[in-house]
């Protein structure tokens, strides 16, 4: 029996070994391999789709088209290897779990979704891959950082947004274009909702903002209107959702309908897209979002003609740039160090990298402290108005009807 | 009282999402998965009408309709019948079907992603306030609400009074008695599934109007879809519709008198009501 066994087991190896050996020595040759996972359906492939699908496309394109990845003096070209993880955690696991161990995948670009990385990161971890993760937003960092030496956060904390949130409404309350300090919030209920929502209590009670609307709606709501309705009765100055791509335009459609009269109206996820300026028209001037850019940025510029002619669409006006930075800071790291993941990681530790954002380093948490917190449709355009040291934020502006 | 109109508007949303399914689990005896991603090609197709021609959805829905007629007509011809003939019982055709359209979803769903990519998609048709009694309500659902009334209605007559649709009623009853009535079963099988497709693809069009979709989202629909076929009674029209109804009234009363938060929650302790005390749903038949 153990004897079966052990032939079984010889004889798998070696067809496992034939099978791999011309790839194997292909990778070793001239390819660096590159794996992906992020979701193509269900949920989130929506999100995915605008912000880390096209950046994933677009880089390896450019590397590519330069000749390649600059490796230990020479250079080779990128192969990227590409997992649908149907927004499932679970998937997402045995995704990075084959990307390492079957595909010998050299490197992996961050998961999508804040979940689906904090889930990812033991494996990350145990294969010693550098998780640059960017569509991940929690107050968790240090926590997982000191658990996970190689996973870096490039996009910001919890409370860093919300705090964004809260010091624009309170520019505004300042500058006396917000008449009242009644804010109406609402947030899907969903990790991501339900931690910022949390977050946001007790940052807009103690900036003397009163919460006279407080709710919480399934995620995939399908009519938002008793909802806008009852946050509509209750007369906020400000209203505040921290929401997810669908029901962020189905907020929005709302209150067109029921004609919602604030001073600031703020949406989270997918108040960025293209498509929602698309939507909406001269309707989305003045709306605030999560995340910004400075559109006016040489390097945007160039980053963003470069991602509408690459992939045919622009990109959003937020984490998309990001993830390409991520990128940046992955090839900048291999041709640094060569493709030894440990040395990678320790290198971004170390090192400020010039960015599409400019530059950009992580603190002791493996945290980068400078990002965009909010941003607003200003005439057509997503102008970012809320910082933490990234430059060319531009003025709020008064949210003024649906016209 | 806007509540109880938000519900009906919302319910009948819900009736062109189940009555689709109803007439293919209900006569073609097809648990069809791959519902909810036929309504989401119909949405697609309004979608791309709309922003490529400006063609209004309402017109759109005369192409759709025949082309999903057609598509689904062949989908039962190649792909299900194979199935129905082979089954022994009204059993294993179930469960044959539910594993057969569940796979189909997925090719479904694939399709949609490889045409029209992974992205949302959504669009502004009559997205304008309109006062009922007043309180304001969005044009485009009130809209896909009364294109949904003449839906019904003209299903429901059709179905009532024509002789067609008499055979479809009798092959829901008993598809083995209908054959000894003279009733072509296969046939008007095939019709009953191609006009279920016909219809979710309508209702996907017009859907599209105010919700967001992408090609993953068919199966919220389907669920959705499911609850209200099974609450209304199989094979039943009046039964989606009203179950339908009673579903968005429901939903839109806990929403604004409790917590939208509970909408998931009430829609399913309804469920659980009906099946506890009307298993055969709120019109079905009681199985002798």
């Amino acid at each position: 029996m153990m004897m079966k066994r052990r032939t079984a087991l010889t004889l798998g190896a070696a067809a496992a070994a034939s099978l791999a050996a011309p790839r194997l020595a292909l990778a070793q040759s001239d390819v660096v391999k590159i794996g992906a996972v992020a979701p193509k359906t269900g949920p989130l492939a929506g999100g995915a789709t605008v912000t880390q699908w096209p950046n994933v496309a677009l880089w390896a394109n450019q590397v590519n088209a330069k000749g390649g990845l600059m490796v230990d003096g020479g250079q080779k070209m990128v192969e990227v290897i590409e997992y649908d993880d149907q927004t499932n955690p679970g998937e997402t696991i045995k995704a990075v779990q084959r990307l390492a161990t079957q595909d010998n995948a050299d490197f992996i670009i961050a998961p999508y979704g804040t979940g689906f990385n904090i889930a990812a990161a033991p494996l990350f971890d145990r294969y010693k891959y550098p998780q640059l993760a960017v569509s991940a937003i929690t107050d968790q960092i240090e926590d997982l950082s000191s658990k996970f030496n190689g996973m870096f956060f490039l996009l910001g904390s919890t409370t860093a947004f919300v705090s964004g949130v809260v010091d624009v409404l309170k520019g505004m309350q300042n500058a006396g274009t917000l008449t009242g300090n009644k804010i109406a919030m609402v947030n899907v209920a969903d990790a991501f909702g339900i931690e910022l929502a949390a977050a946001a209590r007790p940052l807009f009670e103690a900036a003397g903002f009163d919460i006279v609307y407080d709710t919480s709606y399934p995620l995939g709501t399908q009519d938002l209107s008793p909802v806008m309705k009852a946050a509509k009765a209750a007369q906020p100055n400000a209203f505040v959702a921290w929401s997810y791509p669908p029901d962020t335009f189905g907020l929005t459609e709302q209150a067109i309908i029921e004609d919602l009269q604030v001073e600031a109206y703020y949406t989270a996820v997918a108040t960025c897209f293209p498509a929602f300026g698309n939507r909406f028209g001269a309707a989305a001037n003045g709306i605030l979002g999560a995340g910004g850019s400075n559109p006016d940025d040489e390097k945007f510029k160039a980053y963003a003609a470069a991602h509408m002619d690459v992939t045919g669409s622009a990109p959003d006006g937020w984490a998309s740039a990001t993830t390409y930075a991520s990128l940046q800071i992955l090839e900048q790291s291999i041709a640094a160090v060569g493709l030894d993941r440990e040395g990678v990681t320790e290198h971004v530790k170390a090192t400020t990298f010039d960015t599409v954002l400019g530059d950009m380093s992580f603190n002791a948490n493996n945290f980068n402290e400078r990002f965009w917190t909010v941003g607003q449709w200003q005439d057509g355009v997503y102008q970012g108005v809320g910082e933490t040291g990234r430059e060319g934020a531009k003025a709020v502006q008064l949210k003024q009807g649906w016209a | 009282m806007d509540i109880v109109i938000i519900g009906l508007l919302l319910g009948g949303t819900y009736a062109l999402i189940a009555m689709g399914l109803n007439l293919q689990y209900g006569v073609a005896r097809i648990m069809n998965l791959a519902n909810g991603e036929m309504l989401v090609a119909g949405g697609f197709t309004a979608f791309w009408f709309y922003t490529a021609g400006n063609i209004s959805p309402l017109l759109t829905i005369f192409i759709v309709a025949p082309v999903a007629f057609a598509a689904n007509w062949l989908i039962y011809r190649i792909m299900l019948e194979p199935l129905v003939r082979r089954a022994k019982s009204r059993g294993q055709l179930e469960v044959d079907s539910i594993l057969a359209t569940f796979g189909m979803s997925f090719i479904a769903v694939g399709l949609m992603l490889a045409f029209f990519g992974g992205d949302y998609f959504n669009y502004s048709f009559l997205a304008v306030p309109v006062t009922i009694m007043g309180d304001t309500y969005a044009q485009n659902r009130v809209v896909a609400f009364l294109a949904a009334v003449v839906i019904c209605a003209i299903l429901y007559a059709w179905i009532t009074y024509s002789r067609t649709g008499l055979s479809l009623r009798a092959i829901a009853v008993s598809p083995e008695s209908a054959r000894l009535a003279g009733i072509n079963v296969r046939q008007r099988a095939a019709i009953a599934f191609a006009l279920g497709g016909a219809i979710t693809a309508v209702g996907g069009a017009l859907i599209s109007s105010f919700l967001t979709l992408d090609a993953s989202a068919g199966v919220a629909f389907t669920l959705k879809a499911l609850i209200i076929v099974i609450m209304g009674g199989v094979g039943d029209v009046r039964g989606t519709i009203i179950a339908a109804l009673l579903l968005g009234v429901v939903e839109t009363l806990v929403a604004s008198l409790i917590d939208p938060g509970l909408t998931l929650a009430a829609a399913y302790t309804l469920f659980i009501l009906v099946l506890l005390f009307r298993p055969q749903g709120l019109f079905g038949r009681k199985p002798t």
